[in-house]
């Protein structure tokens, strides 16, 4: 199979709008979490959120007229504006910017989203009841679907490759990063632009979360300690919003046109739980599985790994279920990798956290640290595993997997490498 | 400029994000104006949002220009 790597990086978080702005709060030990303020939670038991941070553009800011044209933007949900502006800076990032029917036709887009234009949907919904179907939208169908970010992405740049979308919850993300990568290790592409964009922040998306007892109630009045993977008064996970988008690329193609190299992507496991729609099995045998398959197609063993980018979203089940199988999987090797959950800092990007966590695993690579996770004032249980309480760390990295688990039972695992010729 | 004229040409710029010279008359939504179907549609809608009246399908398909939809207004908006 042909080499994959990685040669651009775009992300919008809520710790700021580009990858530099993202990475230096990361390693500083910020938190995104705020009060919800942009509709009413006084009957909502959740109401904190890490939002994106809106402004002029400059500081780390997002201003959503630089990415997209007003009269577009009014046409879609968020998350397509989120994804148009990660991936024109993962392009920019890779200077990939096809104008040949050549190289257009093969640079293909893969980005997808956990739920799509949830907020639109709820809105037209309401407008269709109160006022009928004539006020309903030409827009409101094409601004909706999931598949729509990677429609405007590929108009917006010119990328006539394969045109697709992945829609598995929160392993969107990672499913994208690894499906992509396989289209060009069997040919199908020379460069993919592949991620996940997710923009939940509404009132009837953290209804929905809180119905599903899945979100934090404990710190509304502290927001920035909601998010506390592996932490024993963790209660449930923030809402993130944002994208993540990499430009994908054949190593020799790479190396051709002298592209800088980020990492190369070595590992990509799935599997399924067939257990419960939003449980893990409590021992955890699905992840475990897509961890031991990336590492089986990586053609390295546990012991290979230096940091691991966890799914670790701080719910009471699933953070302890995950390390028991990342344990399972290190055996002896346990105390020789740190684990951190980012989502500590980001809130939980849902179809946008595995793209985003694969970046996080890329910079842990390419600097040589390990972010923290932060709010792990008491660990619920003892492991050998370095969970990289508070603050970052200098160690080598150059091994690096990430770990996405979605409602339905949907898990992938990503391992990404630094390149060796 | 009539005042409907004035309004007319205000929806425009903000649904097509032109400037707001180019919306003359004679300027077509499609060939001068860079909106595709969709946005015809839209515009329709927008205009019977802010005139307050019924634009039926047949009667939206001869509204090509400014000016067409100028003069179905002034003789069709109730608000």
């Amino acid at each position: 199979m042909r080499r994959v790597v990685v040669t651009g990086l775009g992300m919008l978080t809520p710790l700021g709008c580009g990858v530099d702005a993202t990475w230096a709060r990361i390693l500083a030990g910020d938190s995104g979490g705020k009060k919800i303020d942009t509709f009413d939670v006084s009957d909502l038991p959740s109401q904190v959120a890490c939002y994106i941070p809106r402004g002029d553009g400059t500081g780390g800011t997002f201003n959503p007229d630089q990415w997209m044209e007003p009269k577009d933007q009014r046409k879609v949900d968020d998350f397509i504006v989120y994804a148009m502006c990660a991936a024109k800076q993962a392009l920019d990032d890779a200077d990939w910017h096809p104008k040949s029917d050549e190289d257009q036709f093969a640079t293909g887009t893969m980005i997808g989203s956990g739920i799509g234009g949830l907020t639109g949907i709820a809105e037209t919904a309401v407008l269709l009841k109160e006022r009928g179907p004539r006020r309903v939208s030409p827009f409101f169908i094409p601004g909706r679907l999931i598949n729509l970010a990677s429609g405007y992405v590929s108009i917006e740049h010119g990328l006539k490759g394969p045109n697709h979308a992945v829609v598995t919850a929160c392993s969107t993300g990672a499913h994208a990063v690894g499906d992509a990568a396989r289209l060009i290790a069997l040919g199908d592409a020379e460069v993919m632009v592949a991620g996940g964009a997710e923009s939940p922040i509404s009132r009837i998306g953290i209804a929905g979360f809180c119905a599903a007892r899945a979100l934090s109630t404990g710190f509304n009045e502290t927001p920035e300690k909601a998010s506390r993977p592996y932490d024993k008064d963790r209660d449930g996970f923030v809402m993130g919003e944002g994208a993540g988008v990499l430009v994908l690329e054949e190593y020799e193609h790479a190396k051709r046109r002298g592209a800088k190299i980020y990492a190369e992507v070595t590992g990509y496991g799935l599997s399924g739980d067939a257990f419960h729609i939003t449980s893990p099995p409590p021992d955890g045998n699905g992840g475990f599985r897509s961890m031991s398959m990336a590492l089986k197609r990586a053609g390295l063993v546990a012991s290979d790994l230096d940091y691991i980018n966890a799914h670790g979203t701080s719910t009471q089940v699933g953070d302890e279920i995950e390390l028991g199988a990342v344990e399972r999987l290190l055996g002896n090797a346990a105390s020789k990798v740190s684990m951190s959950s980012t989502k500590s800092a980001t809130g939980h990007l849902l179809g946008a956290a595995g793209a985003i966590e694969a970046i996080f695993a890329i910079l842990a690579i390419r600097d040589n640290v390990v972010p923290p996770t932060i709010n792990l004032d008491n660990p619920s249980v003892q492991t050998a595993i370095d969970l990289v309480p508070h603050t970052s760390r200098k160690r080598d990295v150059n091994v690096a997997l990430s770990n996405s688990f979605g409602f339905g039972g949907t898990n992938a695992s990503v391992i990404v490498q630094r390149v060796t010729n | 400029m009539s005042e409907i004229g004035e309004r007319v040409k205000k929806i425009v710029v903000e649904h097509l994000g032109v400037e707001p010279e180019k919306v003359v008359d004679s300027a077509s939504f499609i060939d001068d104006l860079g909106a595709d179907s969709l946005d015809t549609v839209e515009l329709v809608m927008a205009f019977e949002e802010e005139f307050g009246c019924e634009i039926p399908d047949d009667a939206a398909e001869t509204i090509l220009t400014v000016g067409d939809a100028t003069k179905f207004l002034e003789k069709n908006a109730k608000s």
